[in-house]
């Protein structure tokens, strides 16, 4: 039996903050900021949208285009640090507005900005063990950043979606191997009811993404008896514009293998979503039989890697839904409305 | 006084996140007691230099926490002078073996900053100041920043021959495999940096660090070692900067290197080398007059031009990097400074070496000049 993606779906909140308009509130010369993080802008949610509204988002669209009823999605996992309840799930909302039925196993995932990756891996297992047929995965955050935190430069929204299946009609792309590391590393943490996140500083470079990343990576490779040059494409995590291209050139890929996943250049970093949304815009222009190799990172800390072979050629027209198109519909807000949309005032 | 250094070490000092205060005491008590030949039971006291144990660390104990640590049933104490914690922990270590009671006592310098947020570590270092300091919001940065604006007012010090002493240092680090910084810098890039407090800028100023330094002293002869202090001369002023009838100089500075330099017989021209409390760009320069190594209003511009440069001038400053570029484990920077001219003396400070350097001094800053420790080394 094999598993793989069979529709998948995204969504990029219209609003867009500029680094230059939030660097100068702090007495900070956005040149400095960007070139030190590699980010120029970033998403952000309007007043009315949460992490529930963004996967929802997402998922009707992944639902929308696969040849099937939402009745036929056995379970829903949804991967987030900012579930709008601590207590009641994320997965029955989304599973009550996609008119799912009542016959499917509900979970919310929280690790920091992996869970979505460890639904794709935990969905995947369940197809394989032959407990459920498809399964629906979404990575979903609202990103909380304390106002004058480095965080603020970067903290974005977006979510993606996929359903996960056995079934061989219309499959995006395979999953062929899957490998995660994990430890007790407190790099950046949020206590219950705690409203923003705390983090280490430069703690959460070298000890905490880059030992994970790189750890999961070469279990991969390990695992798959695979080389960096075997892949088309890689995705990692993208906290920042720069980690992603440190750690890909540690391993051995290209820039040119990394370029068309970094949607950190578009939209910042959507926690969750970040490495989710790189394999959508990644499948927006893959090509039949092309590797793609993945690893996400969540801090506290693990890494989920992740192997897929492409199964189709991507269409020639392109959907208005595919990343880089919902990238470029935006509206510019100034510091004082995202304030306002983010209840900070 | 005569008080033989029989060895000093240091750990690299930086954000050490895989090693504890256990550990790095460990390490260079081993390193000590390695270059020294001793074994550990003939250690008779442990004098330890430690700032922030009780505000980050909730370990108020220390004395008892490292000889625990170390495997030695002997008199222990934490010594604390702010960030001249290290330099009075020298001072007492020396006076405990000159009065006899004690052969050969350990000086332990240590602190742990980095597992501690930014602003945990500000609000803990603020410990050092005044109630009204810190009823204002103040921070080091900030009065060290009202001092920088006093000196540029008075003697037309430039934020150009500031950002020099941050060049220096940092060359002076680049030569120094245990110095938390090891990269040069340029004057561009030090002016051009984010503004900490004006005038000073982020690389106008010393880091927050992890890193431990120790030596051991004894008041017997004959140990063959021939370098020995030879004058150890704490002195205090008001804690807060508001009292005081001058910024531009540190009034405990001028008494303490008046003392050493009487206890020593020596003078501010025969000093070959020094170590001084450069937390910020602006407290090297006055430190320089302090001192008297140049007069006042003149050492910005000397250090401008070199005059206190490895392999240029003399006396060279900060060879270690000082506190700017080598790091700043506040507790343990006292007694990296006095490990540091030791190693100078002896000639074995590597790269960063002072070639036929005999004299040297070190300059131990707590807060903005409330303690401060000078000491006077000797090479026979």
């Amino acid at each position: 039996m094999s598993v793989g993606i069979i529709s998948y779906g995204i969504y990029i909140p219209f609003n867009r903050l500029k680094i230059e308009d939030i660097a100068p509130v702090w007495g900070k010369k956005p040149s400095d900021v960007i070139s030190s993080l590699g980010i120029t802008e970033k998403s952000v949610t309007a007043f009315d949208e949460d992490s529930v509204t963004l996967a929802y988002e997402a998922a009707i669209r992944a639902v929308k285009s696969a040849d099937m009823s939402p009745s036929e999605i056995d379970a829903i996992f949804v991967g987030s640090e900012s579930h709008p309840y601590a207590v009641n799930p994320t997965s029955t909302i989304l599973g009550e507005f996609l008119n799912v039925g009542h016959d499917y196993l509900a979970a919310d995932l929280e690790f920091a900005c992996k869970a979505g990756t460890t639904a794709m891996i935990a969905v995947s297992s369940l197809v394989l063990s032959g407990q459920i047929k498809t399964g629906l995965i979404v990575g979903s955050d609202s990103a909380q950043a304390k106002p004058h935190d480095v965080l603020e430069y970067s903290a974005a929204s977006g979510s993606a979606a996929f359903l996960i299946s056995n079934s061989k009609k219309n499959q995006i792309a395979q999953i062929f191997a899957s490998t995660s590391y994990s430890s007790d590393t407190p790099d950046f943490w949020r206590r219950d009811g705690v409203r923003f996140p705390s983090h280490g500083g430069r703690f959460t470079g070298e000890p905490a993404y880059f030992r994970h990343v790189e750890n999961a990576a070469r279990k991969l490779l390990a695992k798959t008896n695979l080389i960096p040059e075997d892949f088309k494409y890689c995705i990692f995590h993208m906290p920042n514009g720069k980690f992603p291209r440190q750690i890909a050139k540690r391993l051995g890929f290209t820039q040119k293998q990394l370029a068309p996943s970094l949607i950190v250049d578009y939209i910042g970093n959507p926690y969750t979503a970040s490495s989710l949304l790189g394999l959508a815009k990644v499948l927006d222009v893959a090509g039949k039989d092309d590797l793609i190799f993945m690893v996400s990172y969540g801090s506290g800390a693990g890494s989920d890697g992740l192997v897929f072979k492409v199964m189709r050629d991507a269409p020639e027209k392109k959907s208005a839904d595919v990343f880089i198109n919902q990238a470029s519909r935006k509206k510019y807000i100034s510091y004082v409305e995202y304030l306002k949309y983010r209840r900070k005032i | 006084m005569k008080v033989t250094v029989l060895a000093g070490a240091t750990t690299k000092f930086g954000e050490l996140w895989d090693f504890s205060p256990r550990v790095l005491a460990q390490q260079v008590t081993a390193q000590v007691l390695k270059e020294s030949g001793l074994a550990k039971n003939k250690i008779e006291a442990v004098f330890v230099g430690n700032m922030l144990s009780s505000s980050l660390g909730n370990q108020d104990h220390l004395g008892a926490f490292f000889s625990e640590e170390l495997g030695m049933n002997v008199p222990a104490v934490k010594i604390e002078a702010a960030c001249a914690s290290g330099g009075m922990a020298v001072h007492l270590a020396a006076l405990s073996v000159i009065s006899g009671q004690y052969k050969k006592v350990l000086v332990l310098g240590i602190e742990k900053m980095t597992d501690y947020k930014p602003e945990m570590v500000n609000s803990a270092l603020m410990g050092a100041s005044s109630d009204a300091e810190r009823e204002t919001g103040a921070t080091f940065a900030a009065l060290y920043a009202l001092i920088a604006r006093a000196h540029m007012e008075k003697y037309r010090t430039t934020e150009k021959e500031m950002a020099q002493v941050a060049v220096k240092n940092h060359y002076h680090a680049s030569l120094n495999s245990h110095a938390q910084y090891t990269v040069p810098l340029t004057l561009e890039a030090v002016l051009k940096s984010s503004v900490v407090a004006s005038p000073l800028k982020i690389f106008d100023c010393s880091p927050i660090s992890d890193g431990a330094a120790a030596l051991i002293l004894s008041s017997e002869k004959n140990t063959g070692s021939d370098i020995y202090i030879a004058a150890s001369a704490p002195s205090t002023d008001t804690l807060g900067i508001s009292q005081r009838d001058d910024l531009t100089s540190l009034k405990s500075a001028k008494i303490a290197s008046r003392l050493a330099f009487s206890q020593a017989g020596v003078g501010p021209a025969d000093i070959d080398v020094a170590e001084v409390h450069d937390c910020f760009t602006i407290a090297e320069i006055i430190a320089m007059e302090d001192i008297g190594f140049f007069e006042k209003g003149a050492a910005a511009r000397a250090i401008y031009e070199k005059k206190t440069w490895l392999n240029i001038g003399r006396p060279v400053v900060n060879t270690s990097g000082g506190l700017k570029a080598a790091g700043h484990p506040v507790g343990a920077t006292g007694v990296k400074q006095v490990v540091e001219i030791y190693k100078q003396l002896k000639g074995i400070a590597g790269k960063k070496q002072v070639k036929s350097s005999r004299i040297g001094l070190t300059h131990n800053v707590g807060g903005t000049g409330a303690t401060c420790v000078i000491h006077i080394l000797k090479k026979n």
